[in-house]
């Protein structure tokens, strides 16, 4: 066989790549959110896991119970002074590489709870990807997020986090 | 001696001598735990698998909603009760409207009230409908969130319709509502009441006759009649003990008393007769949906008081006393005569209660929500006494409460 012909079978069964774009496609494709329902927004989340529409069109469906399997976070609501140690926690408990999307207007700011209860965004003790903003956002607004957190998952590929 | 097991649960071992042969163990039950209905954390103490103890900690919600309001305008509390329970926000609006407009002595006209019985009975299957979807969910029955949801989705698409905004819709204001209907808003109403029953028989389909969840429901979390009064449980956790009261019908608010419905009761005293009473819950607010819609009055929607509502949109262009109302309304509000006031209304959940206080300012003195979620947490050490810890999930769904209720 000729290197022509080889190059020409080759060509129509092999796809070349680089290992991170790869690893993003992978990556980005399959980011598994924690179950993890704080308030108002967690309806929402939920109304965006059900039929209607259907994050496991984007690979997100399967929300899971123990931190250690989850990739990223939704804060889903207002987020209190008493409850803030354990969010942190929980985040600490997931493995890396690991994002947070901040949704609502309490997560991401405190909302309109400018008072002593709430943490005035999560911001403060997590690093936050996403910011939804809404109160409660949509559903739609929440796959939106997810998209724009998989394009960024995509093209970060293997590179490390500055 | 305490140990980390995983997922945030630690053991602890009391030194109390079981029935079984061995110590009671202390577990830590949540407040991050996907069947907790939110953010609810239980103490258990078991022993063996039973349980022997059971302590609630709340807390984790807590948002401080009750202080915001004394810093809000009398219009603008509307807005954070709302989000207190937030899966009955019309009704939660209902409570604190209803208090205002006794304290200012005020009647809303009658197509206002129809209107606000529509949209009660509209949120009112909105929560069930989540709590029949996400106690399947917890049960096993994963099927029932994808159908449960999928009605919910056309509720909050009216609630859209006639608001503008799906969850929190602040529709329900002291003096009347938010906004008139939308011929559309009707359309969608009334297709919904048509379809509504057959797809609660849908439900009945996958749950009532089914072995499983029959077998985690029946005898599961008994909590006798004269113990659901004692222990103050209300709503459905009242009803599906055989115990028919209901606001609507004992101390009806709103019009209530012209429309023709049933208290949904159940003697079995068990998370299976509480499942009933929720079932025909929302068959009985379908039959008031289709009596209200029926005979929906013409006539205004709010009272006509321009110190307590803004004046119509086209007013303000040719009457200069509308726009001194409406700017003296945005600015600093109107005032509410002194002395305070309880008003309850009938949530999913059971009694809401709101106690207002005003001291004749533009401000809520005080505004004090009557929890039901927080009641209902009462009995559930009753109920889970001596089951086995699997059980808990089914007990706590049953209770159906919602922590930003329970904490506020």
């Amino acid at each position: 066989m000729g290197i022509e012909a080889l190059a020409e079978s080759l060509g129509q069964n092999v796809l070349t790549t680089t290992l991170g774009k790869l690893i993003g496609w992978g990556r980005g494709n399959s980011v598994w959110p924690l179950q993890f329902g704080l308030a108002c927004c967690a309806i929402e989340m939920i109304h965006t896991a059900t039929a209607g529409v259907d994050i496991a069109r984007f690979g997100s469906e399967a929300m899971r119970a123990s931190p250690r399997q989850a990739d990223m976070m939704i804060v889903s609501g207002r987020v209190s002074q008493k409850m803030a140690p354990i969010l942190r926690t929980i985040y600490d408990q997931m493995p890396e590489p690991k994002w947070v999307i901040s949704m609502g207007a309490c997560a991401s700011t405190g909302g309109v709870f400018n008072n002593y209860a709430l943490l005035q965004g999560v911001d403060k003790i997590v690093p936050v990807d996403v910011y939804i903003p809404g109160c409660p956002p949509r559903p739609e607004d929440l796959l939106n997020a997810l998209m724009i957190l998989q394009e960024r998952i995509k093209a970060r590929g293997i590179t490390p986090l500055p | 001696m305490t140990a980390e097991i995983g997922q945030g649960i630690t053991v602890a071992k009391t030194g109390e001598q079981g029935a079984f042969g061995g110590e009671l163990l202390t577990i830590n039950f949540g407040p991050h735990h996907p069947s907790t209905h939110g953010v609810l954390r239980l103490i258990v103490d078991l022993d063996g698998e039973q349980v022997r103890r059971l302590t609630p900690v709340i807390g984790y919600l807590h948002t401080g909603i009750e202080k915001q309001a004394e810093a809000l305008r009398w219009q603008q509390a509307v807005v954070v009760t709302d989000r207190h329970d937030y899966l009955s926000p019309p009704i939660n609006n209902l409570a604190y409207a209803l208090a205002v407009e006794k304290l200012l002595g005020v009647e809303v006209p009658p197509r206002a009230n129809a209107l606000r019985v529509i949209m009660s009975e509209l949120t009112r299957l909105a929560s069930h409908l989540v709590w029949l979807g996400t106690s399947g969910i917890e049960l096993g029955a994963s099927t029932m969130l994808m159908y449960c949801f999928r009605e919910r989705d056309t509720i909050l698409d009216m609630n859209e319709e006639i608001s503008g905004f799906r969850m929190h819709t602040s529709y329900i204001r002291p003096g009347g509502v938010m906004a008139d209907t939308t011929p559309r808003f009707l359309e969608m109403l009334d297709k919904f009441v048509r379809t509504m029953p057959s797809n609660i028989d849908e439900y009945e389909a996958l749950l009532t006759m089914n072995p499983i969840f029959r077998s985690r429901t029946i005898g599961i979390g008994m909590l006798p009649a004269e113990d659901a009064k004692v222990l103050g449980a209300t709503g459905p956790m009242l009803r599906g003990s055989g115990v028919a009261w209901d606001l609507r019908k004992s101390m009806p608010y709103s019009g209530y008393e012209n429309y023709d419905f049933e208290i949904a009761t159940s003697d079995m005293c068990d998370c299976y007769g509480r499942y009933l009473v929720r079932i025909k819950e929302m068959r009985e607010a379908v039959k008031i949906l289709r009596q209200a819609l029926d005979r929906l009055p013409d006539g205004p929607i709010n009272i006509d008081d321009r110190k307590v509502l803004p004046p119509p949109r086209e007013e303000l262009e040719t009457s200069m006393e509308a726009v001194i109302h409406h700017f003296k309304l945005f600015t600093e509000g109107y005032t509410v005569p002194p002395g305070d006031v309880y008003v309850a209304v009938e949530s999913g959940r059971g009694e809401n209660g709101c106690y207002v206080v005003s001291d004749g300012t533009h401000k809520p003195r005080r505004v004090k929500f009557r929890a039901a979620s927080f009641v209902n947490l009462q009995p559930l050490e009753r109920m889970a006494m001596n089951h086995m810890v699997a059980d808990m999930v089914a007990i706590i769904g049953t209770a159906d409460t919602v922590l930003g209720d329970v904490d506020r």
